[in-house]
């Protein structure tokens, strides 16, 4: 049930992704590319999402000292800005403006089976599993300072 | 005119039910529905939570799917070359393993919960991402 209702959620999720506009790579483009003509029209979607989800996570919080399902809320508790932060959103922007798909559309439009879609996804899984390498490497060697 | 209102009607339409679903997230699971960390928590050695992890990106699947089937024009893969493609995802997932975030989980939930953090990291990606698109599509 639980599982079920969890599906759920990335199916609604998905559902807002397709109807505003996220998961047509030509919009996003639209949206931009502030040479052509531009298309402003998705900034709705980040104001449509902020103003409900801001309101309900108040709502929320205010009601409910702990999830339905899990036992606690995880919540992000850092609030530096580091080199990490501004140049991973950097390189991300690189990757969205070359493509225009970020993380959800790709994998919502992999049900296309398009040729392009996959592949954009299986390089993006590469991406993140290469980070994962790198970073667990660079966490190893600042563990052990010595042998460097 | 029209179709730019029609846009916009579309665009916040659409982002209410991500905002919607994201809330659902915090009220069942109590996360932040960032997909590059459901997604990158789905494939790490470090998380004991790969159910749930899972069952949500196949939810994005089955949404697809439904996409694909009631509104077949509002998804639409990339015509890209392929290797521009690849260089993207590449870039894209490195990325946003690295600033711990994208679109979803430093633009809409962390905007929402008003986090400096995520307020940076969202001017950097949108602005990055236009002078990219700029340069390579205008």
């Amino acid at each position: 049930m639980h599982a079920l209702l969890t599906l759920f959620v990335g199916w609604l999720f998905a559902m807002g992704l397709g109807i505003s506009g996220m998961t047509d790579v030509s919009k996003v483009i639209g949206f931009l590319n502030i040479r052509g003509e531009w298309d402003p029209s998705l900034m709705g979607v980040m104001g449509g999402a902020i103003i409900v989800y801001s309101i309900a996570y108040r709502l929320i919080h205010r009601k409910r000292v702990e999830p339905i399902i899990e036992q606690k809320f995880r919540i992000p508790t850092r609030t530096d800005i580091d080199f990490r932060l501004v140049a991973g959103a950097a390189m991300f922007g690189i990757g969205w403006g070359t493509a225009g798909i970020c993380p959800g559309p790709g994998i919502t439009s992999m049900a296309t089976g398009a040729q392009t879609s996959i592949a954009f996804v299986a390089a993006m899984i590469l991406g993140m599993f290469a980070h994962q390498v790198l970073n667990a490497r660079g966490q190893a060697a600042k563990a052990e300072p010595a042998k460097a | 005119m029209n179709d730019l209102m029609t846009s916009l009607g579309l665009a916040l339409a659409g982002g209410a039910l991500i905002g919607l679903a994201s809330a659902l997230l915090m009220l069942l699971r109590g996360r932040i529905a960032g997909i590059s960390g459901i997604a990158g928590g789905a494939m790490s050695p470090d998380t004991d939570d790969k159910g749930w992890r899972g069952m949500f990106l196949l939810g994005l699947l089955a949404g697809g799917g439904t996409l694909l089937l009631a509104m077949p024009q509002q998804i639409q893969a990339p015509d890209q070359p392929i290797w521009m493609v690849l260089a993207a995802g590449l870039f894209v997932g490195f990325g946003v393993r690295l600033g711990n975030g994208c679109t979803s989980g430093h633009g809409v939930c962390g905007i929402s919960r008003f986090s400096v953090r995520s307020l940076v990291a969202t001017a950097t990606f949108v602005g990055v991402g236009m002078i990219t698109a700029s340069l390579i599509h205008g």
